[in-house]
């Protein structure tokens, strides 16, 4: 028993690394649940009112206020446009009722914080519950998809851009329909990659990609970017496309948080198909 | 000894702001990101305990792990950096041993040994760090690039922050 005191005590430097260089990969490769709390990711209460009040004063005094205003205004008028609203008013359904509700709510948020310069790129928002913002809510700009709400608190919220090789999104080639999943792999921050189109379908540079809709996170037909360059290896039957992303995340200010009343509902009936 | 405390505490907030609000938005490019906040375990004492270091290293790379969203990759490698100094420092000793009262900084010991020092740091605490952060070695040589690219710049940031140091310690 003395022996391993004395041991431990000489080698204490040694053991004590092992033990926080553990500790710390630990932390490594639980990753993504420890991102579930709150605490200790950017959204966390003291982190993100130090970014949110380096973003203000770094930002024109003026600008800002003229901005919020432009911004809200967009969101409100997006949501006015027919396409928020369900088609469902069928020839048997020309009472207007509750099944003609809005379909989607758009919010208007100002990002706080961005990073496109890591592999795993995440942004912070300053709205959180208190603002009607939830996890899973897709986030657009007024050029284009940006994300995923991940983590909420109650006045911040940070987001999943889609510089993030962990992230894919469900898009389609606007003129012919064809849709496959876009994701980034690290390096250039304007490009990312559409694929699972297959070889029959006509791609040219310069078509547009779009979200497909099928997600209950995106409406159908918001811009993502253009086909930059298409690519066809030999023998596979999958073409591999870039993409030129419509988005510039160098310069992102405000964005606009989609919200989906009907999503559990949605979600709901395909889970109960999938259960049959 | 004791006088050095709140000048250590100050550079610990004063490191780990820039690194979050300044130098995380650098972009040189495409990747290359310099991550300055390991000067405050370059210059730690020479007296400063082991244990003491490593627990030092994993507060300050944690706390930048917290603002980047990055849980444990820059802790990690900062305490295998830490894990590393006393050793190099045995390595690089002067012929008559560091003189008590000193630190390891330029304005005692020169360019020419602290950069060697420092450089050596410097890219264990990149090469873990990017490596982690990949966590695989299938790109293995565009990450090494990376490594190196980084190191070069954080040795350029870390020379002229010790140009500013030793101006400050003349003075004293």
């Amino acid at each position: 028993m003395r022996s391993i005191i004395r041991f431990i005590i000489k080698n204490h430097f040694t053991i004590l690394f092992v033990l926080i260089e553990l500790i710390s990969l630990l932390f490594v490769i639980n990753y993504n649940s420890y991102q579930r709390s709150v605490f200790l990711s950017s959204s966390n209460h003291v982190t993100g009112g130090l970014y949110e009040s380096y973003s203000n004063s770094t930002e024109y005094l003026m600008l800002k206020q003229i901005n919020n205003e432009l911004a809200q205004e967009n969101a409100y008028l997006r949501s006015r446009l027919p396409e928020s609203f369900k088609a469902s008013r069928d020839y048997f359904n020309l009472v207007f009722d509750s099944l003609s509700q809005q379909e989607y709510v758009y919010r208007a948020a100002k990002v706080i914080n961005n990073s496109t310069n890591k592999r795993f790129n995440y942004l912070t928002l300053n709205k959180g519950r208190n603002h009607g913002l939830e996890a899973e809510m897709g986030v657009i700009s007024s050029k284009g998809v940006v994300g995923i709400v991940k983590n909420i608190s109650d006045n911040y919220s940070t987001v999943i851009s889609i510089l993030n090789t962990r992230l894919k999104i469900s898009a389609k080639l606007k003129s012919s329909g064809y849709f496959g999943a876009l994701e980034w792999n690290g390096g250039n921050y304007q490009f990312a990659h559409l694929r699972e189109i297959p070889r029959h379908a006509k791609v040219n540079v310069g078509d547009l990609i779009v979200t497909s809709g099928y997600s209950s996170i995106f409406p159908s037909d918001i811009l993502i970017g253009h086909v930059e360059e298409v690519t066809l290896n030999q023998g596979e039957s999958f073409y591999d496309i870039k993409v030129k992303l419509s988005v510039d995340y160098k310069n992102l200010s405000y964005v606009e948080v989609i919200g989906h009343p009907l999503k559990e509902e949605q979600l709901e009936l395909e889970q109960e198909t999938e259960n049959d | 000894m004791i006088n050095l405390l709140p000048r250590y505490i100050f550079n610990f907030f004063f490191l780990t702001l820039i690194q979050v609000l300044v130098l995380n938005n650098i972009q040189f490019s495409g990747f290359v990101n310099p991550y300055l906040y390991v000067l405050f375990i370059i210059t730690l004492p020479f007296e400063t305990p082991g244990w003491l270091l490593l627990v030092l290293a994993f507060a300050s790379g944690f706390s930048i792990d917290i603002f980047s969203n990055t849980l444990g990759m820059h802790a990690s490698a900062t305490v295998l950096m830490a894990f590393f100094r006393p050793t190099i420092l045995r390595a690089f000793a002067p012929r008559d041993d560091y003189q008590p009262g000193t630190i390891p900084t330029m304005a005692y010991y020169g360019p020419s040994w602290f950069l060697r020092y420092a450089l050596i740091l410097v890219f264990i605490h990149h090469l873990s760090l990017f490596f982690i952060e990949v966590f695989s070695i299938t790109h293995f040589f565009s990450t090494l690039w990376r490594v190196l690219a980084s190191s070069v710049f954080t040795m350029i940031l870390i020379f002229l922050s010790q140009l500013f140091g030793r101006s400050k310690t003349k003075g004293r």
